[in-house]
Parts: structure tokens; C-alpha cells; sequence
């Protein structure tokens, strides 16, 4: 379970959002500018809020009336970015092991034939990310946030640089891992996106939470 | 014309080595400074800069003179060095490779602050997520992506460290076979009569070790562009 309670001032920008997850796919909807990815930067730990407490489970990640802060790498929440952001200098397959390999995790030749064989990468492992189309990276880059084996995984908009074909290729793939039971926070501005996979919403406007509950509150 | 003698040979040898040990010395320390300059914000980093390039602006004779000052044998440092660990600069070589590494270190440092601060911060931010702590982040996508700068930086510290002169002859002097390199057996050379010949043919040396070390760093840099661009 999540609990989120924060406030950030960004410049100008204030943000301020409570809530709490009761499903397990939490879809965080908003216009862009809605302060979504700052929201998910707190929660994956790159960005420190100003005020209030992050929690996941039982453990506390931020609390800064505690003045506690568990940095990026100690959370073990996966981050799928808009941008993929695989790694240039490795291919696919060290791309797709870094996690394991930066959590000294034992080698799961399971999970990665699981993953690759749920994703469609099997016959991408040895290209550089360089030679990918987008639709490929993004899904690199899941597989990638997959087997480092998170606790959560936030996705900020995963379909967002990807045209309409695109998207009807990645999304199926999205639909299996929410049926995985890996619980999620989806970003999107796309209330049709949100429809298929969220099973809890959270609505932002101008840094402010304004509506929760199921799908229906995306009118 | 092109017989090299043995006295040219040692002062070509004696510059390739006060050169390598000056780079391969200087290199981590440069690693080091790029990477703070280049990602890190602190008190007094303007300052920190400015004496990172105050070699390449002082005269030559001047970093040389401050050099015979501190690493001297009655220098501050130099007397400590030499009583406590038995290292000394003063009149050898290895003082000539600290002057060359003094003098080379803004070069070093250039390039390498350079790819340090071209790479997308986001990668390591993702890397982050994927449970690297930071020094696993620079180990394994900063460092890895910084390579052809730090090669690039390396080659241009080395062309630099192999050319230096006044900082060199001014505080370990000019002793052949200890600290005559090939810059100041050139200078020798054109103060000596009948020495026109040999000058030329370390001229002609340095010219051919100063190009391939630029066409080198060239080469490195385009590198650079192509691994960052994931191809």
C-alpha cells in the first residue's frame, strides 16, 4: 500500500497532494503542467518534498518531520520513463540486467525468459539501444524496470512519445503486467488509457488533488 | 641528417616517460575535478576552477619557480617528501614529470568536464532507480559514457606534458640523461654551435608526436559522439 501526503514548491509552482492506494494500479490523471511527474519523482525518490511523509507498505521512505529520506537506489521502485532512458553504452541484454546487477540480486534465468518472453524482446537482446524503434525501447525499458524486481513501478506516461500504432502495440503489454499484480502508479493525461488499465484514480489540477476514486471519477 | 644519436634517443625516451608518468598520475586527479566541476555545486568552485587553469595563463617560469619553492629540497613540501617518504623532485626526473603533469592538468581536466557535462542526467537518475548507489552510477554510466573525453583529455595532457618547457628547466634545470627532454635538448642545441642539424631532427619529432596526439584526441572525440547517440 501507498500513502502519499506531500507539499513541493517548484518555483512558482506549488504542489500539494494526499492520497492513499486501495487498488493496485493507481492512475495518476492531469493536463500536463499538473505537477504528475514531479508527484512520481518524490515518490521514486529524485525529488524531496518540501513537507509530509511517502510510505510504501510498512516502510517509511520519506517522513520530514523525521527528517527521513531513503535515497533512489535503497527504494526498490521500479521508474519507467517517457524517454526510456536505456543506456546508450550497453545493448539490450546488460540494459535488461543492470537492475539485477545493481541490487546484487542472484541470476533468475526464469523471470528474465518471463519477462523478455511477455514483452516480445527475446530477438532484440543483442542490439544497442540505438538501433531500437520507440515502441521497442519503451518496451526495453519495462522489462528493463521489471526485472529489477520493484516493489512498485511507476510508469510517467510509458505510451506518451509513442504515435497511435505505437500505443495500440505497447498497451496490451501493459494490460498483462497490471493482470501480474505488480502494484503501479500509471501517469497519463489520456483518460482512455487510464480507463483499461487503472483500477484507482487520482485526478490533479494545478498541483492540487481534485478528485479520487475508481474510474468512473474520469468523466 | 637522420642518424639520432644516443644523446637525442635519451632525450626522446627520457620525454616519453616523463610524459606517460605524468598522465597516467595525473589522470584520476583529473577524473576526479572534471566530475566535481562539472556536477557539483560548492563554495569556492569558481575559485577551484580559476586554479585549475592558472597554469595554462601564468609564464611557464613562474608555476616553475613556485614548484622549486614548495617541492625544493628546502621547500615546504619537498623537504617533508624527501626526509619522510624519500621522495625528491628537485633535479630529477620525476620532478620533471610533476612539472609537465602540473602544466598538462588543464588540458586533462577540459575535455573530460566536457563529456562529464554532455551526458543526460536522466540516465543517471534511471540508473538510480535500478538500485545503483552513487559511486555504482559513476562507475557504470557516467565513467562508461565520459570515456572518450577522458581519452580525448589524456592525449592532450600527454601532447602538452611532452612539449613543456619553462616550468621544467626551471625547477629541475636541464641535466642530460636525468631531466634533459627533448624540448630542452633542443634548446641546448641551438645555443651550440654545429647543433642545427640535431635541433632539426627533435624538431621535426615533436612536430610528428604533437600531430598524432591531435589527430588521436580527434579521433576519440567523434567516438565520443557515437556511443552517446547509442550506435
Amino acid at each position: 500500500m501507498l500513502r502519499v501526503d506531500v507539499t513541493k514548491q517548484l518555483g512558482e509552482f506549488s504542489l500539494e497532494a494526499k492520497f492513499e492506494s486501495q487498488g493496485r494500479v493507481i492512475g495518476l490523471f492531469g493536463a500536463s503542467g499538473a505537477g504528475k511527474t514531479s508527484l512520481i519523482n518524490m515518490i521514486a525518490g529524485l525529488l524531496r518534498p518540501d513537507r509530509g511523509v511517502i510510505a510504501l507498505d510498512d516502510e517509511m521512505l520519506d517522513d520530514t518531520s523525521e527528517g527521513i529520506h531513503v535515497p533512489p537506489h535503497r527504494r526498490r521502485i521500479g521508474y519507467v520513463f517517457q524517454d526510456a532512458r536505456l543506456f546508450p553504452h550497453l545493448d539490450v541484454r546488460q540494459n535488461l540486467d543492470y537492475g539485477r546487477r545493481m541490487n546484487r540480486l542472484p541470476e533468475d534465468p526464469a523471470q528474465h525468459a518471463r519477462v523478455t518472453g511477455l514483452l516480445d524482446i527475446g530477438h532484440l537482446l543483442d542490439r544497442r539501444p540505438g538501433k531500437l524503434s520507440g515502441g521497442e525501447r519503451q518496451r526495453v525499458a519495462l522489462g528493463r524496470a521489471l526485472l529489477s524486481k520493484p516493489r512498485l513501478l511507476l510508469l510517467d506516461e510509458p505510451l506518451g512519445s509513442l504515435d497511435e500504432g505505437r500505443k495500440e502495440e505497447i498497451l496490451p503489454y501493459l494490460v498483462r503486467l497490471r493482470d501480474e499484480g505488480i502494484p503501479m502508479v500509471y501517469v497519463s493525461h489520456d483518460a482512455a488509457e487510464l480507463r483499461q488499465l487503472a483500477t484507482q484514480i487520482v485526478i490533479l489540477k494545478g498541483g492540487r488533488v481534485t478528485a479520487l476514486g475508481g474510474v468512473k471519477v474520469l468523466t | 641528417m637522420f642518424e639520432i644519436s644516443p644523446a637525442e634517443w635519451t632525450a626522446i625516451l627520457l620525454s616519453l616517460r616523463v610524459a606517460v608518468i605524468a598522465t597516467l598520475v595525473a589522470t584520476p586527479f583529473g577524473i576526479a575535478l572534471a566530475w566535481l566541476l562539472a556536477r557539483r555545486e560548492f563554495w569556492g568552485k569558481s575559485i577551484l576552477d580559476a586554479l585549475v587553469h592558472l597554469p595554462l595563463v601564468l609564464p611557464p617560469v613562474v608555476t616553475g619557480y613556485l614548484l622549486l619553492l614548495t617541492f625544493g629540497r628546502r621547500g615546504l613540501v619537498g623537504a617533508w617528501l624527501a626526509d619522510n617518504l624519500g621522495i625528491v623532485f628537485a633535479f630529477r626526473w620525476t620532478g620533471a614529470a610533476l612539472a609537465c603533469g602540473i602544466m598538462s592538468f588543464p588540458l586533462l581536466v577540459r575535455p573530460i568536464r566536457l563529456s562529464i557535462e554532455a551526458i543526460d542526467r536522466r540516465l543517471e537518475q534511471a540508473s538510480s532507480t535500478l538500485g545503483a548507489a552513487p559511486w555504482q552510477v559513476f562507475a557504470t554510466v557516467t565513467l562508461p559514457l565520459a570515456l572518450p573525453g577522458v581519452l580525448a583529455g589524456m592525449v592532450l595532457g600527454f601532447a602538452k606534458a611532452i612539449g613543456e618547457f619553462g616550468a621544467t628547466i626551471t625547477f629541475v634545470s636541464n641535466i642530460p640523461g636525468e631531466t634533459q627532454t627533448i624540448s630542452s635538448a633542443i634548446y641546448s642545441l641551438i645555443q651550440t654551435p654545429d647543433g642545427d642539424a640535431a635541433a632539426a631532427r627533435l624538431v621535426l619529432i615533436s612536430i610528428a608526436i604533437a600531430m598524432s596526439a591531435l589527430i588521436a584526441s580527434e579521433w576519440f572525440a567523434r567516438r565520443a559522439t557515437k556511443r552517446l547517440h547509442g550506435n
